[in-house]
Order: structure tokens, then C-alpha cells, then sequence
């Protein structure tokens, strides 16, 4: 029995270290390989080892998929494919094959410069690895090999992120990796066709959230924003330097313009200028109001928002700053934190989801006072809010996506356990399909029942069309023919042509009954009475009485002859093919039971 | 399988293919050579045009001169230019189910169609065709819109008058459907009808047909079209070429085992190489400003232009030429060099790598960053503050017939200093040139064209082996003006069908097969049986379901016992007439066997005769004659239905069953 099955090796029933194993149709498909922000041992990577103990991964994995430049998605990829060793092809957008390499080498750099990690990937590896990346266009169908192609679908969440159609013949999965429903300042909506894939694996980062409308959260954003620069306290947003920051930094910019505010904006050195770049020259990417007005007003060319000196954030007075990494666990942003924390006139705003383990979750959970490296402890005065400006669905979008795509069945990853549950129940009661959500390690086995494409010869498939008085399309109706099975080629063909095509005689094989009736008439009249008995008994057939006086019914021949002894007798010879068994028989027997006394 | 041919320029095709249940128009060109035939459209009124003589016959009538005007020996109709549309007789166009793009070239035509036809389709094409095609529409309307012109003349497009002028007007064909250009409106609307598609996406259409654009490598976004089912595949090439410049190279593998290739958009100047050409405009160019002389580039808005550029941009330094200005105006100047920067996906390899730095594409950023290259809407407004001589000004339209260049030769035609360098190849020069004339500037004839040339047709063709090709007529003869260059045409086996406008072509095709799936309840069901070695058969009785051009084959309800000996007539539609047929026999019976196996089963008293082609087998006990042939068998008895059912069964044994 075919089936379909799947592995979380990162993201089953958790967050960070997105890594899912898929087979489906004979091909194993690897999708993204995430690295987790909450540790920083071992378990930072998925475990590879599952997927082959003693081979080679090449030799095991026909392709790896990656769906978005986040490293939660993307960061273990260079110690996957150089470290452990994999040299097959790696797929993902243009966007992201622009973006990925670079925040690789910013994670390379905090974990080997700043920490001091021995044993990390280098530089060198992350190009090497980057070698490998075959760059795909929405909607382009790739094909793999010969049997496996992919399809990527907008996601919205941040530039360049994808949804990702697997198939293999009549069977699919699509995968959703991080994707938003909404549209966005910068963004679109994620959007897929009615592909009905055997299972789709979706995210479900908020699965229990309903978010209000993205424009009270907006309102809000910018009421504390203002009230805290109003205030002469200093506004800390960590965010990562490419995504949410763009989306944030166009409702700051025009926040700024409109109320004529003076407080410097900041961004944190490094990748702002030039993740401002790409979104420019994938200007593409994003939504249709930026698309439209791009000729006339580039909206990442930004007039308030200035570069951030480390120098700055001793400087007096308000100002707002934007600073990487988004869950306060390493850089920039925490370093600004420290400073900041302890003033309650100033203000942190967590504007995405915080890993756990991370400084961000910590303190979104209530935590006020922090141990720090060396045993330090911080106080933590300053106001702590939290907007989910993330760009992940929420449960209605979620449900809208599975009611898109018309799954048979539904896989969660990229959540919480508890939230899993709850959504599990509502999409099994809403669209009445099974839902999983396997822990990591834990495999999901669906049996798939493929249907088998064949050709059909298109003179079998007319003649069977033209069949039946009224060519009523949609009428189903009965087809015989003979399967032609040849190496992998399978083709359907009127029993006559497959005969020809072998080279074959067709035997017919004939019966002839005699059957005997008392009939002192005429030969001639009997078979006029034959006739008209089975005129009148056979309303279904065709019944003709010929002009050499035999009868048929349909293609079965129907003589009277004479009895060679008694002129009392006449004998029926009643003729047909083996094709026609059912209806000579039922014929002959019919005929055995006698002629009805002539009514005149 | 049909192909309606509405269009003769080989460059600018539009032909509507039939296939299966399916009409797709492939490609919407627009033929504007006829506006070669109307006065230019000054934007300051021109003197030297006004007072042209009005033409008139041999024998002095003059009725025609208001609409006539005649130039240094030429004929030219004062009216609004008007362009030559796509046959829109030939074939209801309402029926036309989906367009297919090929290149914003070619798809000028679109809202003609669209609008004005009835028709109710989609069409298809990529993101870089419709947004640059969009740019061409705009700056055509534009060009004509700005400059209303009262006059409309039509007498001259009668019949027994056109006879009468002299040529090229006496031999314009079609002049009864020549049009003018359509509104901003209709632009709109017709490419509110286009969808996006992406390279190797797969469009279903109505589930009979798959339709996928691949790259063709001749300008952004510019595609080759495969039309195909499960078992016929019609390439349809146009406008393609194998040259690095700037956009994705042309993917040709995908182009293989095509049933027909439908081969348009070649080089329409097969004798010049392209690089040669753009050697050549550099160096005139260079030559004239050093002198003094002011250079104009008639040109489209988007296309080679960005090519030109980028030459320029390495070769400016090097030529002592930083000072001078480079000026490119049109309406959609700005826009033209703001999308080329933002089609990343689209672009050759080497062009993307600058976008991973990220850096922009196209040099022409920096030109323009540096005020090297300045673009203007128009030359009026700030254009006429900051022009400078002499400069090189690239603007269009390369007909030179509307569009700012009007002004410029106008201007600089006088001057034997300046230089005006043709580098698009869709007009003919000298008839561009003809109302100018009599001209004191030099005139270059750079054309440059990157599509294939017959040498890399042949090797394409010979590449892809496609079992048919279909051309326009012009493609399998030299052209009339190398008459004797027979490297100039298709040469193909077996020789190319071509087309001519507003003929139909039956296309070469014997569909044998289609598509159909076997629900795995009915595969479990099946027994095959293996022939002979590697070869296996099942005979398949199923119930066929069609639906959206689908078929799909399940298992035959289980037969229902009829109740009460009366058939009852059934209310669902869904069970089909339920008659069993017995499958075809085949095989031989050999006799001596058949006798064995008979005396087996309790049959005594046997005989056997020969016959002149068999045996006949006697049951003399039970009156049966049984002839066996190679062919066939015949049982012959008594109305025993029990004994005909074991005998059956017998000879059954000995045959296999289809």
C-alpha cells in the first residue's frame, strides 16, 4: 500500500529548529533545516543521524526545501550540507537564496566572534553550501527528477517566503513553512489554489490567537510608542534586521511625518542599509500598493529613520531604536537592554514571538529580574510590552488557508503542544479531516490510494462515448476494453486492438442450439410466429424478421427447418457467438418453453 | 487541430490554434509598418511639413490633395496614423478561449481584441511582459493622444481610388481594417485581463490542455509557449534568441519531442551580426559628438535601449566622452529604467549575482546616479533648461513618424554634423527617413536584432527534432531582396508548412490516445496475465466517468438481482446500463487434447473426421458436432443447455480470453 509518511526532526510540537522529513511516492524531501534560538548546545541543530545512520544523506534525501530566510528555518543548512554532508539540491526562492547567506554569516559571527564557539560552520562553508541552492519562481513547476516536482506559492510573512507543493504522480504535500493571510504594510496575503494535496503541513505559531484588526494593533503600537518619547523615555524594538523591521519602520516613517515629530528613529548598523536594498530590487515580492507607487516613491527609502551608533544610546533625551536580534538573546538589542532596564521611563516593545530560554521570553512572561552572564542580575524597570506584529497566521487565518488548499488530512508543526491541540479539534470538526501533530522523532504514516494513469486509446474512449442514443457527457456507462502492460507504459485498448497489436487471431467460438417445436405449419410461418412472439417478449432488443425468413435478435440468428422424421416437428436452429452467450442462452431457453397458441 | 493565421509580419505574429476542445489565440502582434505611410506628427507645428504640395493625378485632379501630401517624390496621407490589425474575420474571435504572450512586442494588438471582439477570455503572459508592455502602450498613446490632429482622412482607402496611387499606398494591403491607436482606457481594460504566470508554471486549461511559458531569452520576461495534452505537445517559438545580454537564456531543452513547432519572431536581419552593430553605434557615436555633431537614437522605451546603455556605460571613459549628455525621453523614460531594475528572477545569471550583493542589475543606475543619463517625460519642461550640445538623445518612435524624435530630426536634420543611428530593425530606414528628406545629417544603419538567425534555427531545429514545423511563408524562401542567399530560409525535413495571412492550416496530427485514470479499486481488481515476455494484458470492465475533460475509470457496480423478474426501471442516472459483455477469445484448440480432456469429463463414443481446414468432433451419443478450425470452434447440439455449458467451459480452457 503507498503511503505518505512524515518526521518532524525540529518544529514537532515546538518552535524553532524547523526540520520535517517527507516521503511520499518512493522520494524523501527534507523541508528546511532550521537552527533553535532557546539552545545552545546540541540541540541548537536538528538530530540528522535519523534520517540515515551509516549512508550517505545524498544518497538518501532527493532534495531539501527551504521555505524562508529565518534561521529558524534556515540556519542549520551549512552544517547540514558541509559538516555532516549533503550535496543534492537545495531549493528556495530568489529572495531568500539573496538574503539567507547573509544572515548565516551574522549568526556565524555572534556564535564563533562574539561567543566564541569552536567547531561552527565558516564562511567558506556557508558559500559552499550556497553552491548548492537551486533558485525557484513562484508557480514555476520544478521538477526534481522525473517523478518529483515542486511548486512554490506566495506566504507573505517575510520577503521571499514560500509555500511549497510536493508531488509525486496523483500525490502531493504542501508544505506552508511560516506564512501571514493578511496583508501587510509591505506584504500580501499568502494565497494557494485548490490543489487538494494528500496532507498539508501547516505552522500554527497562533494557533489559539484571534488576532483584533491589524489597525487597532497598529494604533496602540504607535500610542505607546509616542506616550513613551513624549515622556523623554527611550523606546527599544528589537526586531531581526530583515521582515517585521521593514514593517515597522514604514508605520514609524509615516507615524513620523504626519504628527511632525522630531525624536530620532534609529536602526542598528550593518544589515539596514542593504536589507533595505533588497527589498528594493524585490520590489516584486511585496504588496501591490508598493508594487504600483515604486516608480513614483520607493516606500524602504527612508527620510527619518537613520543609521544607530553604539555611541548613541548614552545620548540624553528621547529616541526610538530599532536593534537586532528580535528575541533579545544576543547583539545589539540585548546589549541596549542592559543599558536601558533599569529607567521605567523607558520602554521595550517585543513585537514578535520569543523563543523560550531567550531574554525576550523571559521577560514577556514576567520575569523582572534576570541572571546574566556572570552571575549578574539585572532589575528590570523599564515597561515591557508586547505586540504580536509577527507575520504568522492566527487561527481564523490558519482555517482560511486548510479551506484554500482542501487538504485530505492536516499536519501541525511550528507550535506550542497545547495550542496544537485545540486547533487539531477545531479543523477536525470544521472540514471532518483527520489532523496530526507528531512530537519530534514521532512519524506520521498515511496510506495513499493513488488512482494509475493510463492511455486510453481514443477510438475505445469514443466508441464508448457514442454509445447510448443520447451523448450525454456526464452519463457514466460501461467501457470494456483490454490493458496493454509494457515496461511502464500502460495503455487501454478496444480487446480487437489489443489483439492486432500481438499479433493474434481472435478465435470465435459459435454455438448452435437446436430446439424443437411442435409445429405442423409451414417452416416459414413458424419463423413468423418466432418473430412476432419474440417482438412481443424482447421489447429491450432488436428483433427483425430478414427477407430469407430467418429472425434475429440483435446478432443472434434464429432458422426453422423442417424435422427429417416428423413433419410434426420443426427444429429451430438458434446461432450465436460467445459474445453473446448471456442473450442466446436466455434466447434458447425462452424458445424451450414454447410459442404461445396463435391468438387467431 | 487548426491553425488560423491573422497576421503576415513574421515578427509580429497572431494566430489561433484549435486543439482539442480549445481555441487559444497565440500572441496579439500589432503591424504599425503601415503608419510609414502617414505624414509625422509634429509636436510643434513644422513649417516645412504644412506647406508639403498636395498630391494629385497624372492628370491634374487634385480632389486628393487635402489628404495627399507628397515629399521629395513620395505620397504620404495627412491624416492620424493609423496601424494594421490582426484579420478579425477569419475566425470568431469571441470564441477565442485564452491569449498566450510571447513578448511585450508582441502583444500591441491586445486591446483591439479584447475590446472589441467579445471576448470573454484570460490572458496569459509574464510579469515583466505585461508591466514593460504596459510602457510601450502608454508611450504610443501618449506619442499620438498629445498631438490631436483634426484630419482623418478615408477617401484615399477606396478601392478604385487606392488603384490609382502611386506605391507603396497602391499596394497597402487590408487598408479597409488599418485602425487607430486605441485609448488609455482600453489599454487598461484589456490588461486588467491578463493573468501572471511564471516560467515553467503549468496552466491547465478546462483540464484538456496544458499550457507553459519558458524562458526564450530574447527580452525581460520574454517566453516560448508549450501547448500540449498527455500525448500531443505543439511548441509554439517566437521572438527568441541565444545571445547573452541581459534577460534569462533561452530554455530549449524543454522544447523537445514537440508533434509541431509553430516558428516565428526570427531575425529580421539575418545578415547582421548583433555585436558587429553595436561595435558600429559606439564608434559613430563617438565620431560625431567629437566633432560636434549632436547623435539620435531613434528607439523603444525598454528592450535594447537597456543594452545600448550598458555598452555605453563601459565604453564612455574609454572614448574621452564623460562630458557629453546622454538624454533618453519618453513618457515612460523613468519608469522603463526603474522596472529594469527590479525583474531580478528575470535577468541572465550575472545580472542576478549583482542583485544577491545586493546591488542594482543594470549599469544604467549608475549613469544615471553620476548625471551621465538624464531622462526626461518630454522635451518640454525641464528638459529645454537643461539641454546641452552636443549630447546623444535616445528617444522614440522609431517609425519616426510621432514621439519627440519628430521634433529632433526636424531640428537636427539640416546639419550635416549630426547623426541619426538606427538601431531598431521594425522599420525600414529609408522609409522611416522618406518625409524627411531632402536630409543634410549623416544616417547609420546599426539595426540590432538578437533574435535567431537561420544558422541557430537549424541547429535548434536539428536539437529538438520536432516532427513538424510550421512558419510564416516569408521564413521558407530568401528574402526578396537575396534572392539567391538560399541560407536565408527554414531548411528542414520534412519541409516546413508555412502560413500566410488569413489561412488556415490543417496541422499534421493523429491523436491516438488520452489521458485516463484507473481508481485504485478497479486496479486491485484486475488480472493480468503475462503474453509473451515483459508484455502483460488485463481485460478492464469499468464504469467510465467524465467530467471537466477528465475520465476516470471505476470498478462496474456489482450486478443487482432483479427483483420479482421485473426490471425495474432505475432512478439514479449514476449506474449505467449494466450489460456484462464477454471478453474476445484467441488462441487455437488442438484436438487431440480437446478429445482427452473430453473423455475426461465423461464423454464416450468419440469420433473425429478431418476436414479441409480442421476437425470436426463427433458426440455421437449426445448429437453434437463440434468443428474446430484454427479460427474458430462451432458446437452444434441439441437444446441442452447443461451439456452446451460444460462443452463451452471445455473449449474455454484452451483459450485465452481479451
Amino acid at each position: 500500500m503507498p503511503e505518505i509518511r512524515v518526521t518532524p526532526l525540529g518544529a514537532g510540537q515546538d518552535v524553532g529548529r524547523s526540520c520535517i522529513l517527507v516521503s511520499i511516492g518512493g522520494k524523501n524531501v527534507m523541508l528546511d533545516c532550521g537552527m533553535h534560538m532557546g539552545f545552545n548546545d546540541d540541540r541548537r541543530f536538528p538530530d540528522f543521524s535519523y534520517i540515515t545512520r551509516n549512508g550517505r544523506l545524498t544518497d538518501f534525501l532527493d532534495c531539501v526545501i527551504i521555505s524562508h530566510f529565518h534561521l529558524d528555518h534556515c540556519g542549520a543548512l551549512p552544517y547540514f550540507s558541509e559538516m555532516v554532508g549533503y550535496d543534492g539540491p537545495i531549493y528556495m526562492t530568489h529572495p531568500t537564496q539573496a538574503i539567507c547567506p547573509i544572515l548565516l554569516e551574522d549568526y556565524r559571527k555572534i556564535a564563533v566572534d562574539k561567543k566564541g564557539e569552536a567547531n561552527f560552520f565558516t564562511s567558506q562553508m556557508i558559500k559552499d553550501c550556497m553552491k548548492k541552492v537551486v533558485a525557484v519562481h513562484l508557480h514555476q513547476t520544478v521538477q526534481v527528477d522525473d517523478e518529483l516536482e515542486i511548486k512554490a506559492y506566495y506566504a507573505g510573512h517575510v520577503l521571499g517566503a514560500a509555500m511549497f507543493q510536493i508531488k509525486v504522480g496523483s500525490e502531493s504535500v504542501v508544505y506552508t513553512g511560516d506564512y501571514n493571510m493578511t496583508p501587510d504594510r509591505h506584504l500580501g496575503a499568502a494565497w494557494i489554489d485548490k490543489c487538494r494535496p494528500n496532507l498539508l503541513i501547516t505552522e500554527s505559531t497562533y494557533a489559539t490567537t484571534i488576532r483584533d484588526s491589524k489597525r487597532c494593533r497598529e494604533r496602540d503600537f504607535l500610542k505607546k510608542v509616542h506616550e513613551a518619547v513624549e515622556r523623554g523615555g527611550k523606546v527599544l524594538i528589537p526586531v531581526f534586521a530583515l521582515g517585521r523591521a521593514q514593517e515597522l519602520c514604514i508605520l514609524l516613517e509615516t507615524f513620523w511625518e504626519r504628527m511632525n515629530l522630531k525624536a530620532p528613529i534609529y536602526f542598528s548598523t550593518g544589515l539596514t542599509e542593504k536589507a533595505n536594498h533588497y527589498y528594493k530590487l524585490f520590489i516584486t515580492w511585496t504588496n501591490q500598493k508598493i508594487r504600483k507607487t515604486f516608480v513614483q516613491r520607493n516606500m524602504f527609502e527612508f527620510k527619518h529613520i537613520k543609521a544607530f551608533d553604539r555611541a548613541f544610546a548614552d545620548n540624553p533625551g528621547p529616541m526610538v531604536v530599532f536593534a537586532t536580534p528580535g528575541m533579545l538573546h544576543a547583539g545589539q538589542s540585548l546589549q541596549i537592554f542592559r543599558k536601558w532596564a533599569g529607567n521605567e521611563k523607558n520602554m521595550v516593545i517585543m513585537p514578535g514571538y520569543c523563543v523560550q530560554g531567550t531574554v525576550g521570553h523571559k521577560i514577556l512572561s514576567g520575569q523582572r529580574k534576570l541572571e546574566m552572564e556572570g552571575r549578574q542580575v539585572l532589575e528590570v524597570k523599564m515597561q515591557v510590552e508586547y505586540m504580536s506584529f509577527s507575520a504568522h497566521a492566527d487561527a481564523k487565518g490558519i482555517m482560511q488557508l486548510v479551506g484554500q488548499a482542501e487538504p485530505e488530512s492536516v499536519l501541525l508543526v511550528h507550535g506550542e503542544a497545547k495550542k496544537m491541540e485545540f486547533l487539531k479539534q477545531k479543523i477536525e470538526q470544521e472540514f471532518r479531516v483527520s489532523c496530526y501533530m507528531p512530537a519530534n522523532g514521532e512519524t506520521v504514516t498515511l496510506p495513499t490510494s493513488p488512482s494509475i494513469p493510463v492511455g486510453i486509446s481514443l477510438g475505445l474512449l469514443k466508441r464508448e462515448m457514442a454509445q447510448g442514443l443520447l451523448p450525454d457527457a456526464k452519463k457514466p456507462r460501461l467501457l470494456h476494453g483490454t490493458l496493454i502492460m509494457k515496461d511502464s507504459n500502460f495503455r487501454l485498448v478496444s480487446s480487437e486492438q489489443a489483439l492486432k497489436e500481438l499479433g493474434l487471431a481472435e478465435h470465435q467460438l459459435r454455438f448452435t442450439c437446436r430446439v424443437h417445436l411442435h409445429d405442423p405449419r409451414k417452416e416459414q410461418e413458424t419463423a413468423v410466429r418466432v418473430y412476432s412472439h419474440l417482438k412481443s417478449v424482447l421489447k429491450e432488443h432488436c428483433v427483425q424478421h430478414l427477407p430469407d425468413g430467418s429472425v434475429t435478435v440483435e446478432s443472434i440468428l434464429i432458422q426453422a427447418a423442417a424435422h427429417s422424421e416428423d413433419p410434426g416437428t420443426k427444429v429451430l436452429l438458434v446461432s450465436w457467438t460467445y459474445q453473446d452467450e448471456e442473450l442466446g442462452s436466455h434466447l434458447t431457453s425462452l424458445l424451450k418453453k414454447g410459442l404461445p397458441q396463435a391468438a387467431s | 487541430m487548426k491553425l488560423y493565421c491573422l497576421s503576415g509580419h513574421p515578427t509580429l505574429p497572431c494566430n489561433v490554434l484549435k486543439f482539442k476542445s480549445t481555441t487559444i489565440m497565440l500572441d496579439c502582434g500589432l503591424d504599425m509598418t503601415s503608419t510609414l505611410n502617414f505624414l509625422p506628427l509634429p509636436l510643434v507645428q513644422s513649417p516645412r511639413l504644412s506647406n508639403l504640395p498636395g498630391w494629385s493625378l497624372k492628370d491634374g485632379n487634385a480632389f486628393l490633395d487635402k489628404e495627399l501630401k507628397e515629399c521629395s517624390g513620395h505620397v504620404f496621407v495627412d491624416s492620424v496614423p493609423e496601424f494594421c490589425l490582426p484579420e478579425t474575420e477569419l475566425i470568431d474571435l469571441s470564441t477565442v478561449d485564452v491569449i498566450l504572450i510571447s513578448n511585450y512586442h508582441c502583444m500591441m494588438a491586445l486591446p483591439y481584441i479584447t475590446e472589441h471582439t467579445g471576448f470573454t477570455g484570460t490572458v496569459y503572459a509574464t510579469e515583466p511582459t505585461v508591466q514593460i508592455g504596459r510602457l510601450l502602450m502608454e508611450e504610443l498613446v501618449n506619442f499620438i493622444e498629445r498631438v490631436p490632429k483634426a484630419q482623418s482622412a478615408s477617401l484615399w482607402k477606396n478601392k478604385d481610388i487606392q488603384r490609382l496611387l502611386p506605391s507603396p499606398l497602391k499596394d497597402a494591403v487590408e487598408v479597409s481594417t488599418w485602425r487607430r491607436c486605441y485609448t488609455m482606457q482600453e489599454v487598461n481594460s484589456a490588461l486588467s485581463k491578463i493573468q501572471l504566470v511564471g516560467y515553467s508554471q503549468k496552466i491547465e486549461l478546462f483540464g484538456a490542455v496544458q499550457v507553459t511559458p519558458l524562458s526564450s531569452g530574447y527580452a525581460l520576461g520574454s517566453s516560448n509557449w508549450i501547448i500540449q495534452s498527455h500525448y500531443e505537445k505543439v511548441s509554439y517559438v517566437s521572438g527568441s534568441s541565444l545571445l547573452t545580454t541581459h534577460p534569462q537564456p533561452m530554455d530549449q531543452a524543454s522544447l523537445k519531442n514537440s508533434d509541431v513547432l509553430v516558428l516565428t519572431g526570427l531575425t529580421q536581419i539575418p545578415t547582421a551580426n548583433p555585436d558587429g552593430m553595436v561595435g558600429e553605434f559606439c564608434s559613430n557615436l563617438a565620431l560625431t559628438v567629437r566633432n560636434g555633431g549632436n547623435v539620435l537614437v531613434p528607439c523603444y522605451p525598454s528592450g535594447v535601449i537597456y543594452d545600448l546603455l550598458e555598452c555605453l556605460y563601459q565604453y564612455i571613459d574609454s572614448a574621452g566622452l564623460s562630458n557629453i549628455p546622454f538624454y533618453f525621453i519618453s513618457p515612460v523614460a523613468n519608469s522603463s529604467l526603474e522596472f529594469s531594475q527590479i525583474f531580478a528572477e528575470w535577468l541572465c545569471h550575472n545580472k542576478q549575482t549583482k542583485v544577491y550583493l545586493p546591488e542594482p542589475p543594470f549599469p544604467h543606475a549608475e549613469l544615471i546616479q553620476t548625471n551621465k543619463l538624464k531622462h526626461y517625460p518630454s522635451l518640454h519642461g525641464d528638459f529645454s533648461s537643461d539641454f546641452r550640445q552636443p549630447c546623444v538623445v535616445f528617444t522614440g518612435h522609431p517609425s519616426l513618424r510621432f514621439g519627440d524624435v519628430v521634433h529632433f530630426m526636424e531640428l537636427w536634420g539640416k546639419s550635416s554634423l549630426n547623426t541619426v543611428i538606427f538601431t531598431e530593425p521594425d522599420f525600414s530606414y529609408l522609409e522611416a527617413l522618406a518625409p524627411y528628406q531632402p536630409l543634410a545629417m549623416k544616417c547609420i544603419y546599426c539595426p540590432i536584432d538578437t533574435r535567431l538567425n537561420f544558422i541557430q534555427v537549424s541547429k535548434l531545429l536539428k536539437e529538438v527534432q520536432p516532427l513538424h514545423v510550421v512558419c510564416p511563408e516569408q521564413y521558407t524562401q530568401p528574402p526578396p531582396a537575396q534572392s539567391h542567399r538560399m541560407d536565408l530560409m527554414i531548411d528542414c525535413q520534412p519541409p516546413a508548412m508555412s502560413y500566410r495571412r488569413a489561412e488556415v492550416l490543417a496541422l499534421p496530427f493523429k491523436r491516438r490516445y488520452e489521458k485516463i485514470e484507473i481508481m485504485p479499486e478497479l486496479a486491485d481488481s484486475l488480472v493480468p496475465m503475462e503474453i509473451k515476455p515483459g508484455i502483460s494484458l488485463a481485460t478492464v470492465s469499468a464504469v467510465l466517468h467524465t467530467k471537466d475533460n477528465k475520465h476516470v475509470l471505476q470498478p462496474p457496480p456489482r450486478p443487482t438481482q432483479p427483483t420479482g423478474g421485473k426490471k425495474r426501471k432505475r432512478a439514479s442516472d449514476d449506474i449505467p446500463d449494466c450489460k456484462v459483455l464477454k471478453p474476445l477469445l484467441s488462441g487455437s484448440i488442438p484436438v487431440e487434447q480437446f478429445v482427452q480432456a473430453l473423455e475426461k469429463h465423461g464423454f464416450s463414443d468419440i469420433k473425429v473426421e478431418d476436414t479441409a481446414k480442421g476437425h470436426i468432433v463427433l458426440l455421437q451419443e449426445a448429437e453434437t458436432l463440434i468443428q474446430i478450425e484454427e479460427d474458430s470452434t462451432h458446437i452444434i447440439c441439441d437444446n441442452d443447455e447443461m451439456l452446451r455449458v460444460r462443452l463451452r467451459d471445455l473449449v474455454l480452457k484452451f483459450l485465452q480470453k481479451f
